[in-house]
């Protein structure tokens, strides 16, 4: 006698397949849109702060004030719209939006650094963009002190106390994108196994096709199973395609282990899997579903790491982001693409994946059986 | 007898329906208003770009008063936690391999010898760039730190030099969460209108009550405006509760006219669920009208629209595209309205995008439906 559940089984992922080929062009999206989140992430989020629109509005206009506006344009980090006549150019540009930070050198700042004092210098700044104008006025701060202090030593001769010699490991460069690559991949399994496998799962609840399947002698877990062996496929293809096309456009290093990544990735894709199944149980219509979709993926993706440092969450997300598996990829790709480790170092993330994947696979499993 | 091109009753009939249809769903409801709270409480107390407590080892070869007096610089000034100290080399890459510190800050020996000998003391900080925007940060608070340290002072105030003062506009305190509200708003927008509005026409495809429709008089026209009334008085009551949380909650000031934001909101809105739609008639599939309704509206929407990420700092070809992407209109709309408190005089521009952008969706929502059964 043959071996009847792989039968039953096997059956069930060739429907799966011949349903979701048929529909073609939902398998175009599942690989267009990952490939766009990899293009917009790799290619538009930079939060490296560089030409910042700044007016500068010189009242002084003597050679130190000259010098100070001009190591600003220098230093790349500001774009020069142009210099202002008066306040209320600087207050219009400001409010059109046309400049970000705008430089306010008053009468007297030459004499004021000649003399020692504190020479005075207002910078106001687009507070609408919080994240760029905190680091630009810091660089105001810096290089304009920095412009200053150059200009009074032509007179007397200082050395700085201090040879500060900063280096960036990993990164050196510190260009965002090599990291935005290796995240994505992470985000897209997440996003895509917890939508695919709800759908899959309430659809066939919706169309009342479900009760049919239910009346052959295919169990529940067999069913499920079926369900998620395509999905898991086209998330693994996916994850393949993003890592090769990052690595190749945007030049992302793989340091560490590929075995590593792979493993981490499988592990992920199953605790995704396990909770879209999760999911659909609590759903009873598709457009529930995406709107429920809606509201697990935003937290997820959002406390992970990915892009907002956890480090800097209050003390009590901090505890929350624990419980995020997510949170546990995004250490092990880190870790893998960009500082060259492998399993000696990220054995916890792999144990906590691990954890994961098998209580959320027990307790989907469960409810999937008593909601039929 | 001359035919109306639209006829009212009919279209308040469907209009009826999908209110009706949607009221019985309250779960969908509920989470209509349920992806603005939890978003609103999200971006407002969990995440922020800000960078403080980086974790840092400090590995100090020197172990003099101005080592430690410079360590305490460090960790005085709020922006690095000192973790760790470390005593050998070999420590350093563990603790920045293992990604327990961020930063580590190696003080060498004779870092006291040569400040007192009028040598430059030398000083390294090792950085982990793995997370380029916290390094970033991190190198710039590190720089601050170090100009304005002295040894001999405690508390460096640097008599000579530059005094930046900086005044922070529309955003005072510089809390991103009040930058961030605005650009919520056009997210939860983009929501309602693309994920919700995305399924409607799919879903009477799938059950096979479109045959049903078109055996009525109806015209599809009818049935397009009929069934955006309902979502659109869904999103502009997203719109009033998101704004009024974010007043409550976050303290986020409304200091424009409220009528531009109620016309500006409504035209996007408009455009959006027009997308929706489009999507919807054209996809006959659910599950294909989701994906499709994330690729084109949300994912571009939320990155390129200005809500989350700097548009300025983004390569020039991206900068050019964004100005496709309707909702960096409404984003600027809504931080000039709300935050700026500037009115049409400087917002005429998106104000206009707007138009364009529910136009062109509105028609392309009316000729992309048809009742003809395939």
């Amino acid at each position: 006698m043959p071996p009847r559940p792989w039968r039953r089984l096997g059956e069930m992922i060739r429907k799966e397949f011949r349903q979701l080929r048929r529909d073609r062009r939902v398998v175009a999206v599942m690989f267009i849109s990952p490939l766009l989140q990899l293009l917009i992430y790799g290619y538009a989020v930079t939060t490296d702060v560089r030409n910042v629109r700044t007016i500068i509005l010189d009242r002084d206009a003597t050679p130190a004030s000259r010098a100070v506006a001009d190591a600003l344009t220098a230093s790349g980090y500001f774009h020069l719209t142009g210099y202002a006549r008066e306040t209320g150019d600087l207050v219009r540009a400001l409010d059109r939006g046309s400049a970000l930070l705008a430089i306010d050198i008053p009468r007297g700042f030459a004499r004021a650094l000649a003399d020692g004092a504190a020479a005075p210098l207002q910078v106001l700044v687009d507070g609408t963009s919080a994240n760029t104008a905190t680091i630009a006025s810091g660089y105001v701060a810096l290089i304009a002190s920095h412009a200053a202090d150059q200009w009074g030593r032509r007179q007397a001769f200082a050395a700085p106390a201090v040879a500060f010699d900063p280096r960036v490991w990993y990164n050196p460069g510190l260009e965002a994108r090599i990291w935005y690559v290796p995240g994505t991949a992470g985000m897209i399994i997440v996003n895509l196994c917890l939508i695919l496998t709800a759908l899959a799962v309430v659809r066939e609840r919706e169309e009342g096709t479900l009760e049919q399947l239910l009346v052959t002698p295919i169990r529940p877990l067999e069913i499920v199973v079926g369900k998620v062996v395509p999905v898991a496929c086209v998330v693994m293809l996916d994850v393949l395609m993003v890592t090769v096309v990052g690595a190749t456009l945007f030049h992302v290093p793989v340091r560490g282990s590929l075995l590593a990544f792979g493993l981490s990735s499988l592990l992920f894709v199953i605790a995704g899997l396990a909770a879209g199944v999760l999911l659909s149980t609590v759903t009873e219509t598709q457009q529930q579903a995406s709107m429920s979709m809606a509201l697990v993926m935003m937290p997820i993706n959002m406390l992970s790491g990915f892009m907002f440092p956890i480090t800097s969450m209050p003390q009590v997300v901090q505890w929350i982001t624990l419980l995020n598996p997510l949170r546990y990829e995004i250490d092990v790709l880190r870790g893998v693409f960009l500082r060259g480790v492998g399993f000696e170092v990220l054995w916890p993330q792999f144990l906590v994946l691990a954890v994961m994947g098998t209580v959320l696979l027990v307790i989907a499993g469960r409810r999937f059986q008593r909601t039929l | 007898m001359r035919t109306p091109t639209l006829e009212l009753d009919r279209l308040f009939a469907v209009a009826a329906k999908e209110w009706r249809q949607l009221r019985r769903d309250v779960r969908s409801l509920l989470l209509a208003f349920g992806v603005p709270l939890q978003l609103l409480l999200l971006f407002g107390y969990a995440i922020s770009w800000d960078v403080r407590d980086i974790p840092t080892a400090v590995f100090d070869q020197d172990h003099s008063e101005a080592s430690r007096a410079l360590v305490d610089a460090f960790r005085s000034a709020g922006y690095f936690h000192v973790v760790r100290q470390i005593s050998t080399h070999t420590d350093v890459n563990r603790a920045l391999a293992g990604g327990r510190v961020s930063a580590v800050l190696v003080i060498p020996v004779r870092f006291a010898a040569a400040l007192q000998s009028g040598r430059p003391a030398p000083l390294q900080l090792l950085l982990d760039g793995s997370d380029a925007n916290t390094a970033t940060v991190a190198l710039g608070y590190a720089n601050a730190i170090v100009a304005s340290w002295s040894p001999g002072a405690r508390i460096a105030v640097a008599a000579s030099g530059v005094q930046p003062e900086t005044r922070v506009w529309y955003n005072e305190d510089l809390e991103s969460r009040k930058v961030l509200v605005p650009g919520l708003v056009a997210m939860i927008m983009m929501m309602i209108g693309s994920l919700l509005t995305s399924l409607t026409i799919a879903r009477e495809w799938e059950r096979g009550s479109m045959e049903q429709l078109a055996a009525t008089p109806i015209r599809p026209r009818e049935i397009v405006l009929g069934k955006l009334l309902p979502y659109l008085g869904v999103g502009m009551a997203d719109v009033a509760f998101t704004v009024a949380l974010g007043a409550v909650l976050f303290h986020v000031p409304f200091r424009g006219n409220p009528l531009t934001l109620v016309l500006g909101s409504l035209l996007f809105l408009i455009g959006m669920c027009g997308v929706g739609i489009s999507i919807s008639a054209r996809a006959k599939s659910q599950r294909l009208a989701v994906q499709l309704s994330m690729l084109l509206t949300y994912l571009p929407g939320m990155i390129l629209s200005g809500a989350t990420f700097d548009i300025s700092t983004m390569p020039r070809v991206l900068q050019l595209v964004s100005w496709a992407v309707p909702a960096r209109y409404y984003v600027i709309m809504l931080r000039g309205i709300l935050l700026k408190g500037v009115g049409l005089a400087d917002l005429w521009l998106p104000m206009l995008a707007q138009i364009v952008f529910a136009g062109f969706a509105l028609s392309l929502a009316l000729t992309s439906f048809h009742k003809e059964l395939a």
